[in-house]
């Protein structure tokens, strides 16, 4: 079983959100959550031409930047995100591995002409971080639609969901946690 | 068996196919990979797959050659094209040829994510239409025509012919030999099975009626038409239009019906539009047509017309073998319908039915197995279970004796005409009274119409 979670922050999010995002973590999977400032090199996965970082290039950056441990971690980037077929990708998370990161760009209102609306956007990236912190405990997309694994490809969709797995979801992580 | 919907991703890209295969693995599909056509192509040897992703430029085999291949191997694979050189030729090329849908690298979550759902929407509609196709050859065999005479195996043979093509079918055969379920052989194997097949008594319809019946009626078109009505005919659109005793149709619909089936169009009674329709004619009579086109009560075209390919189905005397095998069918089917645990006819009763003339044919013997599962106990049909006409020529006289033989060519002789007494004594050449008497002494009864 993994023994903790660590947020690696690479983003303009204040202490006081990455507290309650640490704790509403922590609450979901049960495990200790903290946050530590990301020492990543974002340069090596930054795309010019798309003016986008390759989130796969990001995930080796993470899991190379890092000592081998036994902790998950998930790192949250200011930057908007790809990978190459795609046009973008809120997140990237190794399935059943250690290593997670999401972006903040296309989480906030600003982005599609709304309204600033803080609350907003720090729920979607809740969702978003329980999300891919899921895939790396093994979960893959749930087609429950309030569930937080459910598959989303629109800010909307991650408005509908819920910070918790639903009740099946929530089986396979007790059993992903006890077998790890 | 894995149910996960199953996607091979071609693309010489390792990123692109790294990418892909995990962005698809993470929503539950079961995923694999090929850099090459060939590789693909070894793929599709083993398994199919649901959706298959394929990028067009690629050395060797390009994607468009391996499409045509694909297609050649699983003609029903779905393959969505996802290039980064997209031209307008190559993405009509692509789709002329099958393709589910084609897009340009990078392509959007959400429309891929939707493109995808709906590729498998369409595959599994396709899937379960299929089944369903099959189940409806299923039911539509389940209404079986039994028998392993040589007669019937040459009703098979010309069932099997002509249900491939659209000629017009016309089945003669005496009353009861079952001439609806060899329509329905025809229609359920024709191109034509997944339409209705739509039948139309013609001799249980007044004149007026049939017309109404057959092409259908406007609102107000006569006395108590409150509605506007479709005909037979329009209901048989696509299908097959069964016109069972066609020998008793009057003249003026006769003139109707062979316009119609001559233009494919009509207008229903009192309307002006003109329907047009596409229907396969198979008709069926017991009348002498012939003769009845030679006293002029039915047209010679519409004959013509109608009689372009004829089954006879010989009657049931004729093809004495088939009575086991059908007094079984229908003891299994009563016994299945009304819950009885009688599984066959005792050697007696099978004797009795083996040797009665059946002049009603499948239908009467039908309603006696009916009748005696109605009556017999399990586990077997015995004689006396059997309806009084049939154990009454077969158990007064003993086998073989003058008698018997008088009998049975009285009995043929009247069944041969309609049990027309003066003319079956002419044939017989006795008196009508001597006839009356032999009938009396033999206990014959002119069997009910059916």
């Amino acid at each position: 079983m993994a023994s903790a979670i660590n947020i690696l922050n690479a983003s303009k999010l204040e202490d006081s959100r990455l507290g309650e995002l640490s704790q509403a973590v922590g609450r979901v999977f049960g495990i200790r959550t903290y946050v530590t400032s990301a020492n990543l090199n974002l340069d090596k996965a930054f795309d010019a031409s798309r003016g986008q970082c390759n989130s796969t290039a990001l995930l080796a950056e993470l899991l190379n930047s890092y000592k081998q441990s036994d902790e998950k971690r998930i790192a949250i980037v200011g930057i908007d995100l790809f990978i190459p077929v795609l046009t973008f990708v809120f997140g990237e998370a190794q399935l059943n591995g250690i290593a997670a990161v999401v972006s903040t760009v296309r989480l906030a209102n600003p982005f599609y002409g709304l309204l600033p609306n803080e609350d907003i956007d720090f729920g979607r990236l809740e969702k978003e971080v329980v999300h891919e912190l899921g895939h790396t405990f093994g979960l893959y997309h749930c087609h429950q639609f309030e569930c937080v694994m459910r598959s989303s490809t629109y800010v909307e969709e991650i408005d509908l969901k819920r910070l918790n797995p639903c009740n099946r979801c929530s089986e396979l992580l007790k059993v992903a946690m006890l077998n790890k | 068996m894995n149910s996960n919907p199953s996607i091979l991703i071609v693309d010489d890209e390792q990123v692109v196919r790294d990418s892909l295969s995990k962005w698809f693995r993470e929503d539950g599909f079961d995923v694999s990979t090929a850099s090459s056509a060939a590789e693909a192509l070894q793929q599709l040897q083993g398994r199919r797959w649901d959706i298959l992703l394929l990028d067009i430029k690629m050395p060797g085999m390009d994607g468009m050659e391996l499409q045509q291949r694909v297609k050649e191997i699983d003609s029903s694979a779905t393959i969505i094209f996802i290039t980064a050189h997209a031209t307008v030729d190559t993405a009509v090329k692509a789709l002329k040829e099958g393709a589910f849908d084609y897009v340009t690298k990078p392509v959007d979550p959400d429309y891929l994510s939707h493109l995808v759902t709906n590729a498998l929407k369409q595959r599994n509609l396709f899937n379960e239409n299929l089944k369903l196709k099959e189940q409806i050859s299923e039911f539509s065999r389940a209404d079986e025509i039994v028998g392993d005479s040589p007669q019937m195996h040459k009703v098979y043979e010309l069932i099997e012919t002509v249900a491939k093509t659209d000629t017009t079918v016309m089945i003669r055969g005496e009353s009861g030999t079952g001439k609806e379920i060899i329509a329905r052989a025809i229609h359920s194997n024709s191109s034509r099975r997944y339409f209705p097949i739509v039948a139309v008594n013609c001799g249980a319809l007044p004149d007026g009626i049939l017309e109404s019946e057959l092409f259908g009626h406007e609102r107000g078109a006569f006395t108590g038409a409150q509605y506007r009505r479709k005909g037979k005919l329009e209901l048989a659109d696509g299908g097959t239009l069964f016109l069972d005793e066609v020998g008793n149709i009057d003249v003026k619909t006769q003139m109707d019906l062979l316009r119609v089936i001559e233009t494919k169009q009509f207008t229903r009674v009192g309307g002006n539009d003109i329907i047009k329709v596409d229907f396969r004619v198979i008709c069926a009579t017991n009348k002498d047509l012939e003769k009845a086109v030679a006293d002029g009560s039915f047209r010679e075209d519409l004959y013509y017309r109608l009689n372009v390919f004829t089954i006879f189905i010989p009657p049931l005397r004729e093809r004495k073998g088939d009575i086991p095998l059908l007094a079984n069918y229908f003891v299994q089917k009563y016994a299945r319908t009304m819950g009885k645990s009688i599984t066959s006819l005792s050697p007696e009763a099978m004797d009795t039915i083996v040797r009665y003339n059946w002049p009603g044919n499948v239908r009467e013997l039908e309603n006696a197995i009916e009748r005696a599962m109605v009556v017999g106990k399990p586990p077997v049909i015995r004689p006396e279970d059997l309806p009084y006409q049939l154990t009454e020529r077969n158990h007064v006289l003993p086998a073989g004796s003058l008698a018997m033989v008088e009998k049975g060519h009285i009995v043929s002789i009247l069944e041969q005409n309609k049990w027309n007494i003066s003319r079956s004594a002419e044939i017989l050449q006795i008196d009508r009274v001597t006839l009356y008497n032999k009938i009396e002494k033999y206990g014959l009864k002119k069997p009910s119409a059916g």
